[in-house]
């Protein structure tokens, strides 16, 4: 009898899981099944005792599934604890323990416990159910905690300082002056160019301009040493690298299906494949004694795990220079990637947008170098680049997807419909990138910062004791810390970046959201900083690792 | 070529599937008129684009803005000052001043009676990318959105393809000009539950695209009632806000909110925006999901990473649409040029005996030709798209890419050209009709239309200022005062 007078109520539809979701809707939807239910009962007068006792217990029921319903969200409660078994649970693991870490905001975990989110009358989607559900993980705390308390020299000395977003402010003044300079004309006209509002304001190619993609191929090839020749018709650009990489796992898998990726690999990168595309990620760990380069053991194992598990992989996603740790992918590793992606007839990502800020004597190699040699690997090779961090305007969101293989790209092509680039943006850019002197100029000079701060940045840890892997691209270095955590697990590295972010005021991001395999590694950016800041942040790591030191 | 094939069959069922929808013949349109585009001087007798929602009519006045504020767009010597914040700017709320001035355009384009609150306002890739991102978070794979029809041929790639959500026509017809009845809704919801497809909520465009009508308060408040009495969203696109040219006014969802008269879940309203339309920047790409629900809102920023607006153009459009004065002239400016272009089109359209679907809003009208059909059917509609296409060299939209429920019918963009191509869009038009005027039956002329007419002898300020005068039916016409006002 209560059976019928709720799926009375309800509106119409079967799906077992809206069942949930009204039920635990609390005190307002418990009433509105109640008082339904007492009518039926009492139209029935033999049948009221026999109803009205059920219905009570269906009241509490509800109460108490309710309540029980909320515990997972409980920080303390043993139930999210529980949850650490499979690997691609960890970010939520890890979130799940880091609120209970002192001197968090909780204001942080507000929207989370919000009944709409939990699940009330309003049914969203399962997407939106488990974006929602994702609490933030410490790399989106620690960018919030910058966000709120951001280290000024002059104005605000004890604010946080960012060592945690991979940008490059080193060679901003070299873009700015450039604009200063020239740029009035590429959106204004100027001289002898009228300003055409109809060049920036109509609808545009939604793959990017074509001028633009010959000024993108040409950056590219100039920051690859001219290596390869990329060619401006495989081209297709996109709104920022993040949806680049979401539109390719849209072509090359469907939900459900998985990608192989190395760890560690960068933060977002969870986002980016999985969240909309129903794609899984399946890790690949790399590890120390190896330098955290891919083994292709490994990537074997990985594949092949996969499989038992019913999963069909369509490709792997690498990050060449890596993402957190660095390192460039040699010649060999990059051949024996593409053995065995032709052995398992699988497709290559591989993301590049580090390709212009590398430093150090070590040779880049691009995927695309080799598949212009190979033709028999052309269509399975895809190569993610963006502006953002090469060019140092990650607010431009310029991304691109450099491919061979004419149905990806037709495919691609109509997916930028959800993501272009704004036409303003294209005919700066435009004007920027074909001036070949300056983009020469801009790229060595910038190489030369990044390198003199990397040495310095690295040599400050070193004095701390702090060794970093060998590396040779990226914003950032990859430290090991392995000494200082005080147990050898991901709680002992939460527990130390818990201390960097809160008593020295440094954020920094924990191997962990990169899913490092190996507790201890922290990634620091150092891109953000100006030469004078080092010292300060050194200063700054060495209050924490000394008091680590002698409690160890 | 074998290695082809075995990698395409490598790609996904989104690579590979047809649900881009391109394939319909409102794009086939577009393709016929890039291969043979219409230039004035180059190419006089190319095809004239008229399948294309753009609005032009005040690019001047944004022309002469940019030029006044160069600061703005932070490019020059300046406006680089700010570069080093913009440059590097990337959060996915969006600056600031941009959802500020966004959110208080919304507001005067709504004449501001509802007001917007920055902090509800996410960005994403124009209204394309608006409509997918509401329904990636308000719908699983298999769910279904009812659409009154005819609607916009992308809604079915927007709200479809990556999203695997199922659009389930709520039909319209001419009968009643159109208007969505909830007979009509209840008759879609229960085609939805007998197939044992979940209805995730209802998606209004209003104003109409391919219709150009707006929906009347009391419809709306009848809509809300309904989508709340289902427990199913409501979302409301309204990317063509401001161009409501004439009496009756426009009426938000978001006043309907804010009055709070009759009983509402405000967890059920969604309202997709853009600038595309209003301010006539499709290039611009700013698209915006106002939800009123905080665990929408908090899904959707995050998923606004996907197609963020490059913070140099939002930091232009901050710079734009927080100079009131200027703000103000254009909405007046645009709604006076689309009015009159608008009438200017239907009186000559009228003139050689061609009706169209009463309308006060949108870059387009919503033309009858179910006369010149053969017969009655969808296959006759395309015969005669291609003639018009092929013959007439005109780039129109046949209402069947609309999924219109009657054959016959076609979308027509006036805004997007200047008035030399539209006199020559018309004389060929009425070249055609004169052609084929054996195949004409007269009709008895629709009263509104007359009255469109004798509008034009009032001076178009009169429309504007006391928008009763347009529907008075007074004085003859003269030929056209339109031409005259505006060269």
């Amino acid at each position: 009898m209560t059976g019928t007078g709720f799926s009375r109520l309800r509106s119409p539809e079967p799906d077992p899981d809206t069942k949930q979701t009204t039920s635990g809707a609390g005190g307002g939807t418990a009433m509105r099944v109640i008082v339904p239910l007492q009518g039926v009962a009492q139209g029935r007068g033999g049948l009221v005792l026999g109803s009205v006792i059920p219905c009570a217990l269906f009241y509490f029921l509800q109460f108490y599934l309710k309540r029980h319903r909320n515990e997972p969200k409980d920080p303390n409660s043993p139930a999210s604890e529980k949850a650490t078994g499979s690997p691609t649970q960890s970010p939520s693991q890890s979130a799940g323990q880091l609120t209970e870490l002192p001197g968090l905001p909780r204001s942080l975990s507000r929207p989370l416990l919000s009944p709409r989110t939990a699940g009330g009358p309003v049914s969203l989607s399962g997407r939106a159910n488990s974006i929602l559900k994702c609490s933030d993980s410490p790399y989106d705390i620690g960018l919030i905690r910058v966000e709120e308390d951001p280290y000024d020299e002059l104005g605000n000395p004890d604010g946080v300082i960012q060592l945690g977003l991979a940008e490059n402010k080193l060679s901003l003044d070299l873009v700015k002056d450039w604009l200063a300079e020239n740029a009035r004309e590429a959106i204004l006209g100027g001289g002898r160019r009228e300003l055409n509002v109809n060049a920036i304001a109509t609808y545009r190619p939604f793959d990017g301009l074509m001028d633009l993609k010959v000024a993108v191929a040409g950056f590219m090839s100039q920051v690859m040493e001219k290596a390869v020749s990329f060619k401006p018709s495989q081209l297709v650009l996109t709104a920022g690298a993040t949806p680049a990489i979401e539109m390719l796992s849209f072509c090359l898998a469907d939900a459900g299906n998985a990608f192989l990726v190395p760890t560690p690999y960068y933060p977002n990168f969870d986002r980016d494949v999985k969240w909309r595309t129903g794609i899984e990620i399946i890790h690949v760990p790399c590890r120390s004694a190896d330098n955290f380069n891919i083994s292709i053991t490994a990537l074997d194992r990985a594949f092949s795990q996969a499989k038992k598990r019913g999963l069909k992989v369509r490709g792997i996603i690498t990050s060449n220079p890596s993402n957190p740790v660095g390192n460039l992918m040699n010649r060999e590793t990059i051949y024996s990637l593409l053995d065995f992606a032709r052995e398992k007839n699988i497709h290559i990502i591989s993301n590049e947008i580090f390709a212009g800020s590398t430093h150090g004597n070590e040779e880049f190699v691009s995927m695309a170098e080799i598949i212009e040699s190979e033709d028999i690997d052309r269509d399975r090779v895809h190569i993610v680049y963006g502006l953002s961090n090469d060019l140092s305007s990650p607010g431009f969101r310029v991304g691109a997807i450099y491919s061979l293989n004419e149905n990806v790209l037709a495919a691609a092509r109509k997916l930028t419909r959800f993501s272009s680039i704004s036409a303003p943006t294209q005919q700066l850019l435009i004007s920027m990138l074909s001036d070949t002197e300056f983009v020469k100029r801009f790229i060595e000079i910038n190489r030369e910062r990044l390198g003199r701060m990397y040495v310095r940045f690295v040599a400050g840890l070193q004095e701390l004791g702090i060794e970093c892997t060998k590396s040779n691209g990226g914003f950032y270095c990859w430290a090991d810390m392995r000494g200082f955590i005080p147990s050898y697990s991901e709680k002992g590295e939460l527990e130390l970046w818990n201390k960097l972010l809160n008593a020295a005021k440094v954020n920094v991001t924990p191997g962990s959201c990169c899913h490092c395999i190996e507790p201890g590694w922290f990634r620091f950016c150092f891109t953000t900083l100006k030469e004078k800041d080092i010292p300060v942040v050194i200063e700054r790591i060495r209050t924490v690792v000394e008091t680590c030191k002698s409690l160890g | 070529m074998v290695l082809m094939l075995r990698n395409q069959e490598l790609l996904s069922k989104i690579a590979t599937s047809n649900g881009h929808g391109e394939d319909s013949p409102y794009f086939d349109g577009w393709k016929a008129y890039d291969s043979d585009p219409f230039h004035p001087t180059q190419n006089p007798e190319g095809v004239i684009q008229m399948g294309l929602a753009e609005n032009q009519l005040c690019f001047n006045l944004i022309h002469e803005w940019l030029l006044k504020n160069p600061e703005a767009s932070i490019c020059t010597a300046q406006g680089a000052a700010e570069f080093r914040d913009i440059a590097i700017f990337q959060d996915y709320h969006g600056l600031a001043e941009f959802r500020e001035a966004v959110a208080k355009f919304m507001g005067k384009v709504r004449r501001n009676r509802a007001s917007f609150d920055p902090d509800r306002i996410v960005m994403s890739g124009g209204a394309t990318g608006a409509h997918e991102m509401i329904a990636f978070c308000l719908a699983d794979p298999g769910d279904a959105f009812l659409v009154p029809t005819p609607y916009y041929p992308g809604f079915d790639r927007d709200l479809r393809w990556r999203t695997g959500v199922k659009l389930i026509p709520v039909v319209c017809e001419s009968s009643n000009d159109y208007q969505i009845t909830i007979e009509a809704l209840e008759a879609a919801y229960e085609t939805a539950q007998e197939a044992d497809i979940k209805v995730k909520g209802l998606l209004i465009p209003n104003p109409s695209n391919p219709l150009g009508t707006i929906i009347t308060k009391d419809t709306l408040e009848a809509l809300v009632t309904f989508t709340n009495h289902k427990n199913i969203h409501l979302v409301c696109d309204e990317i063509y806000a401001a161009t409501v040219f004439s009496q009756p006014e426009f009426t938000s969802i978001a006043e309907i909110i804010e009055e709070d008269k009759i009983c509402c879940n405000r967890d059920l309203i969604h309202i997709i925006y853009s600038l595309s339309k209003d301010m006539g920047f499709p290039g611009f790409r700013v698209g915006i999901v106002y939800s009123y629900n905080d665990a929408v809102v908090s899904c959707a920023r995050k998923m606004s990473s996907f197609g963020l607006v490059s913070s140099q153009t939002q930091y232009l459009i901050a710079s734009m649409l927080a100079d009131d004065e200027f703000v103000d002239q254009f909405i007046v400016e645009s709604r006076k040029r689309l009015a009159m272009r608008h009438s200017f089109f239907t009186q000559r359209l009228a003139q050689v005996g061609i009706n169209c679907l009463k309308s006060n809003a949108g870059l387009f009208v919503w033309m009858d030709l179910r006369r010149l059909l053969k017969e009655q059917t969808f296959e006759a509609e395309m015969v005669l798209w291609r003639v018009i296409i092929n013959e007439i060299k005109l780039n129109v939209s046949p209402g069947s890419s609309f999924h219109c429920s009657e054959p016959g019918w076609f979308r027509v963009c006036f805004a997007n050209m200047d008035d030399k191509t539209m006199e020559i869009a018309l004389s060929r038009i009425k070249t055609f009709m004169l052609q084929h005027k054996e195949a004409m039956v007269p009709k008895k002329k629709l009263c509104w239309q007359t009255s469109l007419r004798l509008s034009f002898s009032s001076r178009y300020e009169d429309i504007m200022e006391t928008p009763g005068s347009f529907m008075s039916p007074h004085s003859p016409i003269p030929q056209s005062p339109l031409v005259r006002a505006r060269t």
